[in-house]
């Protein structure tokens, strides 16, 4: 590759926490890796394995699921359900051959938004030596020309 | 067909400068769906919402994608503007182009292909909003307030106090709580009987607040606006009707050896006795347990005592179920039990006492009548050791946290016995002198410089008789040297603790609360008196150690949050709900596991006959919170979250 390549970070962010937290990394003009694009969900609870995966097959470099701390939900135990799934679903990743470092979890207050800022440029970082997510293409190269049946 | 229309904000030179708006319009107008598409420097100003207005009219618009700043500064303005073009306010997007694009890059070329994708993104969402309606739900306008302290007592007067109806319940049979316990309070040293006995009056006398003594809260179902609560009265054996309150009974009784428990054991009581005195409402209450009646079936001298026939044996516990609007938790605290610190001798010597036995020992009303003398001997002590933080601040006895008054009723403490005993010897120590509030610093400075309170700072290791003296042994920190003093008594600061029922109680009630079993409250800073639970909120030491002002305070913060949800005969609400497609739910109840807001239950489907076809879940918009959790654990895909459905997110992330 001539071009050095650009990374494309889909994050996944309850609109309390996270979002807030990008905002005001917004409002406090803080420049960070233009890489991400985030979709705003009521809560971490609410953020299926599925939009995961929806997002790697789609040409996500690598995913973020970022909300409330532990204890600030506003939700009550939102974050502790996406928690407790993102255990199961990181065990079940290995099955799908999908390398855990494509997606990351993290909890991010409506107050870092220095935080947010230095995350994203960190995972922009990290999936820039990872490289372009492509296994899913081939899989779906393989399942075309195997659709004969 | 759908029919968008996107219209790009400049926010002045905000989003302009770094993102070029004529690309992302271009590339916008050719998206499929997109109706029009158009730009402008202020979309959120006058003529700027006019345009939208205009193009929803005029080009018959079925969704607005607004690419500005963050939809948590301008969702409600632009939702405002579609309501009022006809078009219903929750077909509209905000495309988060300034916050989190214009703001944070510095590339205008990355930023503009960025816009582009979020925008895109947006538009591929709203063409799969559905139109929503505000949920509005009836408010039954009566609250209960749970607790009988100072707290509770002035939320009910508050919330009675603005015209409504209120309910206040109290376990003990008279209200008035810990305050009523106290001697002098800090720090204005005015008598606490003598400021809170007319509050409690006023509650009981007030047209609007009925108080159920006597009474605890046994369930509570239902939702902000529409509680549904049973409310268990124990019998009192005595007709509240007819009983004035002459005592007569309490004279007769003949068991009056029973250790009194609004005095500490420090008094006794009879088998038929009002808590104290100035008990609000004066009625006695028959003691089953100790009562020579209830235990040999022969006695009844109170019965023969009343002229007015008020005793009633055959008197049964009742149930009610009343309806409410809102409810108040001021259930109060306990103070911790003294047995963690058997080093400090409590229940092995008589004389070391807690702080709360020092204060009925210097009420006026108490069983010295305001004397200080020792529970032994009655004499009166020399010398008096008071040890701060005995449990506070102490995270090998369980408490990590300060109970915030001790060091301010030890400084009262030791001014009260300098008062009434002169000569007095007060020793304190303590670990930090803590007293933030008005008038506390110059408070404790008095103890200290008028009234000639030592106060030694260490800690005390041991507490052990010697010669008819407790020894008390500790550290000066500041001379360095370990101290001994022989003190003829020793007042422990104890800690303030939750109620001991405090989580069992939060369970059926349905709140949250700390690892100590004080309520949770929704935000600590900025929602202080709400509960997660929409409706129920908290005031009191509940929620934490608090002192009479704060407990006041939150109680009157509590009533407005109160009145201001009675201020409306209906609620409404954001639609953000989950609902349930019935006909492919299997009824796992994972959902129901998954609800935070116990929000979900089962519900019958039967065929035209009456018979029970298969039970599904069914979620309560009243209760629904919209955190979609259970959306996610559904493991048939039955069920969706309004305004975050599976298909918008889906056709969001398949677009970026």
């Amino acid at each position: 590759m001539s071009e050095p390549f650009e990374p494309k970070i889909v994050a996944f962010v309850c609109t309390y926490c996270t979002y807030a937290g990008a905002d005001l990394a917004g409002t406090s003009r803080l420049k960070y890796a233009p890489n991400v694009r985030i979709v705003r969900l009521p809560c971490t609870g609410r953020i299926s394995p599925m939009f995961i995966l929806k997002a790697l097959q789609k040409g996500a470099d690598s995913v973020l699921v970022s909300g409330c701390h532990p204890g600030d939900c506003h939700f009550t135990a939102g974050n502790y359900h996406a928690r407790r799934r993102w255990t199961v679903f990181r065990a079940l990743l290995a099955f799908t051959g999908i390398p855990e470092e494509r997606i990351r979890f993290s909890w991010v207050s409506a107050a870092e938004g220095a935080k947010f800022a230095e995350m994203i440029n960190e995972i922009t970082d990290e999936t820039r030596k990872l490289g372009p997510f492509t296994q899913y293409q081939e899989l779906q190269k393989v399942i075309e020309t195997q659709s004969s049946y | 067909m759908a029919k968008i229309g996107v219209f790009v904000c400049h926010c002045g030179e905000n989003i302009a400068s770094k993102v070029d708006t004529g690309i992302l319009v271009k590339s916008l107008s050719d998206h499929p769906g997109v109706e029009i598409c158009q730009e402008y420097k202020y979309f959120c100003s006058d003529p700027g919402q006019e345009t939208v207005k205009r193009a929803i009219r005029e080009h018959n618009l079925t969704g607005v994608v607004v690419a500005a700043c963050s939809p948590r500064m301008h969702e409600t303005t632009f939702r405002k503007a579609c309501a009022e073009a006809g078009l219903n306010p929750y077909m509209l997007e905000l495309a988060n182009i300034r916050e989190q694009c214009s703001w944070v890059h510095s590339e205008k070329d990355q930023a503009t292909s960025k816009a582009i994708e979020i925008t895109r993104s947006l538009v591929e969402k709203v063409k799969r909003n559905n139109e929503l309606k505000p949920i509005s739900v009836p408010v039954t306008r009566r609250a209960l307030v749970i607790g009988g302290g100072i707290a509770g007592i002035q939320a009910a007067l508050d919330i009675a106090g603005a015209g409504r109806e209120v309910v206040l319940v109290e376990r003990e049979p008279s209200i008035g709580g810990h305050m009523s316990q106290l001697s002098e309070t800090f720090p204005t040293l005015d008598c606490s009987q003598c400021i809170l006995t007319p509050r409690m009056v006023e509650a009981i006398q007030h047209p609007k607040i009925t108080v159920m003594t006597y009474s605890e809260v046994e369930e509570v179902d239902g939702y902000i606006g529409n509680f549904t609560v049973k409310i268990r009265t124990k019998a009192r054996y005595v007709d509240m009707s007819k009983c004035t309150g002459c005592g007569d009974c309490i004279q007769k009784c003949p068991v009056k050896k029973i250790s009194n428990e609004f005095e500490l054991g420090l008094s006794n009581r009879t088998a038929i006795y009002t808590p104290f005195a100035q008990a609000v409402p004066n009625v006695p209450v028959i003691d089953k347990s100790r009562c020579t009646y209830f235990k040999n079936g022969k006695c009844k001298i109170c019965e023969k005592s009343c002229q007015i026939d008020a005793i009633d044996f055959e008197q049964q516990e009742s149930v009610e179920t009343i309806e409410f609007g809102a409810i108040v938790v001021a259930t109060g605290f306990q103070i911790q039990d003294t047995s963690v610190y058997g080093e400090y001798g409590y229940g092995k010597y008589k004389d070391v006492i807690t702080g709360l036995h020092f204060e009925r020992l210097a009420s006026a009303s108490g069983p010295t009548a305001g004397k200080i003398q020792r529970p032994s001997d009655g004499k009166e002590p020399e010398t008096v050791v008071f040890i701060q933080c005995a449990g506070s601040r102490d995270p090998s006895k369980g408490v990590k946290y300060c109970s915030k008054i001790c060091c301010m009723y030890t400084a009262k403490h030791a001014m009260l016995y300098a008062h009434k005993h002169h000569g007095s010897n007060s020793k304190i120590f303590y670990m930090d002198i803590r007293a933030a509030g008005k008038g506390y610093d110059e408070f404790t400075r008095r103890a200290i410089e008028e009234d000639e309170a030592d106060y030694l700072r260490g800690r005390v290791s041991k507490v052990f008789e010697e010669n008819g003296k407790l020894i008390v042994r500790g550290v000066d920190t500041l001379l360095g040297k370990p101290v001994e003093v022989a003190a003829d008594m020793v007042v422990l600061a104890t800690a303030m603790t939750p109620q001991p029922d405090a989580k069992q109680f939060a369970k059926r009630i349905g709140i949250g609360y700390d690892e100590y079993g004080f309520f949770n409250e929704a935000h600590l800073k900025l929602r202080p008196v709400e509960t997660a639970k929409a409706g129920i909120y908290l005031c009191g030491a509940c929620q934490s150690p608090k002192d009479i002002p704060d407990s006041v305070s939150q109680a009157s913060a509590a009533a407005a949050k109160v009145l201001g949800l009675f201020s409306r005969e209906q609620l409404e609400r954001e639609p953000v709900v989950a609902a349930v497609g019935e006909s492919t739910c299997a009824g796992c109840w994972g959902c129901v596991y998954a609800c935070p807001y116990n929000a979900i239950e089962q519900k019958d489907i039967r065929d035209r006959n009456g018979n029970l076809v298969k039970q599904v879940a069914s979620v309560n918009p009243g209760l629904c919170q919209g955190c979609g959790t259970c959306v996610t654990f559904c493991r048939s895909n039955s069920i969706d979250l309004a305004g975050f459905t599976e298909k918008q997110i889906f056709a969001e992330v398949m677009a970026l």
